[in-house]
């Protein structure tokens, strides 16, 4: 058999070549980590109230505890260390951001794919609730929703699914419609293979490669819509922060000194939302028909 | 129309399709493209039967409708004895194992994402052929098509464009199919392994007693392939007559200007050229009369008014009001010159014949 790279092999190879992405990958890599093992590497458990104590209230980063450990990036007002807070905020970021994607691409990519597929009617349809959807600001959808849900993760998956499922659809159907017109789904139609299986089977594959750029950058953008939501109230219950409620909580502070509550939350939604941006660059051109040899 | 015995495989009557030009929010239609316009041929079985025409003049929407991979506006097509487009989604499903496709692009008429092994089982397991077996037919498939079966394993994009066609042709072969509708199969080959695909065609109609609808637009590769000719232009079958016919005697002005547009391979040879004036007229709004009225050098007023019908002479069909006085003119140098044409290729697919032994 002959040597030949596969696919994927060669994807893996045209990622390595730029060290920028590399370092995004790594950084994310991190950060993932950290958001899975967060309970078992944080100095403290920031959701047990039992473990906190008022005066420890907005101690400036590298106080010492008096349970003997250091909080070094402080404590917000309500004696939270703020490490362990970032390491679990990032947590429920993270996850947050991953679940409403892989939801909303379900969806959307479903809906795109019977759109593209069948055309007609259908096709009208379905793009036309997509461009409804796009042409309100994705804020404002998602904070009416959560105004009326009410607050809780669920909701706010929810909220974030409803904003981001058109761009999915959108993104499979201008694949597929590429794809739809190459003659070997004509082949396969004339094989009188199921229309499921031709779209699954023939379709769906030969779309995905734009589809996974827009997921990864689509994670970027849950992530810090939910961050947004949260600080303006409207995401989670301020006993299990995301980042974005960390940074609220401190915002009142920043300016009379006490920059830490706010400052570094933000430095980690910043570095979070920078690695995933950095991998989404590259995994575009890697995955560029265009770029390839 | 030209009947020929009974057990016809193919038989066309009256075929049309027109495609709606919708405009305006509503989608009101506003007219229609004629892509085919009332055509009508027979295929026997185990002959090929070529529709020769320009870009655009419904040949290969001909192809699609033959298989029912779009439905016709109107006509009928019997296929074995079967109205095809009577047949419901199951009876349609079992007809379509008997007739399949080739295409003309070898890069796009496969799935860059399923190994030549996937591609070839898939129309196995669908119609449960060769269960259990499916690799060993596949190997076969391959050696069919003069492949190996070490290819098996590979992707479309490690195969040339030549070895792609004849993946797409096992393919189409994995389901013992009796029709196969050849789409310019050789048109995006170079001429040397044009040469090859075509060879490997013409084995493979013997071997497995195969008929075939072979559109194209090179009659060099025509002359080679085909049983009968059927010239279209502008939707419409102007010319159907036997090959040697056709080659010798052409009749419409159109099939002898096409005749005479194929390159002689002699330097200094010299012939009359018929060159048609301007472009095909669009098929939403074809000129009244004859079709081909517009670029005729023999057009007169009768022309514009009347539609000639394609009407049978000693086995040769030609839709044109002045075909005999035509034919009584001098413009006779294109056939003289399409045998040396015959020859280069004849010599050409000897050679690759002893280099690529088929099966």
């Amino acid at each position: 058999m002959a040597n030949e790279e596969t696919p994927f092999q060669r994807i893996v190879g045209d990622f390595v070549a730029d060290p920028v992405a590399v370092f995004g990958l790594v950084l994310l890599t991190i950060i993932m980590l950290i958001a899975i093992f967060a309970p078992l590497i944080s100095p403290q458990n920031p959701y047990d109230l039992a473990q906190l104590d008022v005066m420890d209230s907005r101690l400036p980063p590298g106080t010492s505890s008096p349970t003997g450990g250091t909080f070094w990036l402080g404590t917000d007002d309500q004696g939270r260390d703020m490490l362990s807070a970032i390491f679990y905020g990032l947590r429920i970021s993270l996850s947050v951001g991953v679940i409403a994607t892989v939801i909303a691409l379900a969806i959307g990519l479903a809906l795109g794919l019977v759109a593209a597929y069948f055309g007609g009617r259908t096709e009208t349809i379905i793009m036309r609730i997509a461009d409804i959807q796009l042409s309100f600001p994705a804020i404002l959808i998602a904070l009416i929703l959560l105004a009326v849900l009410g607050q809780g993760m669920f909701k706010i998956i929810a909220a974030l699914v409803t904003v981001q499922w058109a761009y999915y659809a959108r993104t499979v159907r201008s694949a597929a419609l590429v794809e739809k017109r190459k003659e070997y789904i004509e082949a396969a139609r004339c094989l009188a293979l199921a229309p499921p299986r031709i779209v699954f089977r023939h379709l769906l594959p030969n779309c995905l490669p734009p589809l996974i750029v827009v997921a990864t950058v689509q994670v970027a953008a849950a992530i810090a819509l939910e961050a947004t939501l949260s600080f303006l109230g409207l995401g989670l219950p301020i006993t299990e922060p995301s980042l974005g409620l960390l940074i609220a909580n401190g915002y009142q502070y920043l300016l009379s000194g006490k920059y830490w509550i706010s400052f570094f939350p933000g430095v980690a939604l910043l570095l979070t939302i920078v690695s995933i941006n950095l991998v989404a660059d590259q995994m575009r051109d890697v995955l560029n028909p265009r770029l390839q040899r | 129309m030209i009947q020929s015995a009974d057990g016809a495989l193919l038989r066309v009557e009256d075929l049309v399709k027109h495609f709606p030009v919708k405009k305006g929010l509503f989608g009101r239609s506003t007219g229609a493209v004629q892509a085919v316009d009332g055509i009508s041929f027979e295929l026997a079985r185990g002959e090929t039967l070529a529709l020769v025409g320009e870009s655009g003049c419904g040949k290969s929407t001909t192809g699609r409708l033959l298989l029912r991979l779009i439905e016709p506006t109107s006509g009928k097509v019997w296929f074995d004895g079967q109205e095809l487009f009577a047949l419901d989604a199951q009876a349609l499903r079992a007809q379509r194992r008997s007739m399949q496709i080739i295409f003309q692009d070898p890069y796009g008429s496969l799935n860059p994402r399923m190994t030549v092994e996937q591609t070839l089982a898939e129309p196995l397991a669908l119609y449960g052929l060769a269960a259990g077996r499916q690799k060993e037919r596949g190997a076969e498939l391959l050696g069919l098509v003069g492949l190996s079966a070490q290819h098996a394993q590979r992707y479309p994009h490690e195969f040339s464009g030549g070895q792609r066609q004849r993946i797409g042709i096992a393919r189409a072969l994995a389901v013992e199919p009796r029709l196969i509708v050849c789409d310019e199969p050789v048109s995006a080959l170079d001429v040397s392994i044009q040469a090859q695909v075509i060879n490997l065609l013409m084995d493979l109609q013997r071997r497995l007693e195969l008929s075939y609808v072979f559109i194209a637009h090179d009659l060099a590769v025509v002359k080679h392939i085909a049983t009968r000719v059927a010239v279209m232009y502008l939707g419409r079958i102007v010319e159907y007559a036997g090959k040697r016919e056709l080659f010798a005697r052409p009749r419409h002005p159109y099939t002898r200007a096409l005749l005479s547009a194929i390159p002689v391979p002699r330097p200094g040879a010299r012939r009359q050229r018929i060159i048609l004036q301007g472009d095909v007229p669009s098929p939403i709004d074809p000129p009244s009369g004859c079709r081909f009225r517009t670029r005729c050098p023999y057009a007169q007023a009768r022309c514009r008014v009347e539609d000639p019908p394609l009407i049978a002479d000693d086995e040769h069909a030609v839709a044109c009001h002045f075909w005999r006085d035509i034919a009584a003119s001098p413009i006779d140098a294109p056939l003289a010159e399409a045998a040396t044409i015959d020859l280069r290729l004849a010599r050409l697919q000897e050679a690759f014949r002893e280099r690529t032994p088929i099966g």
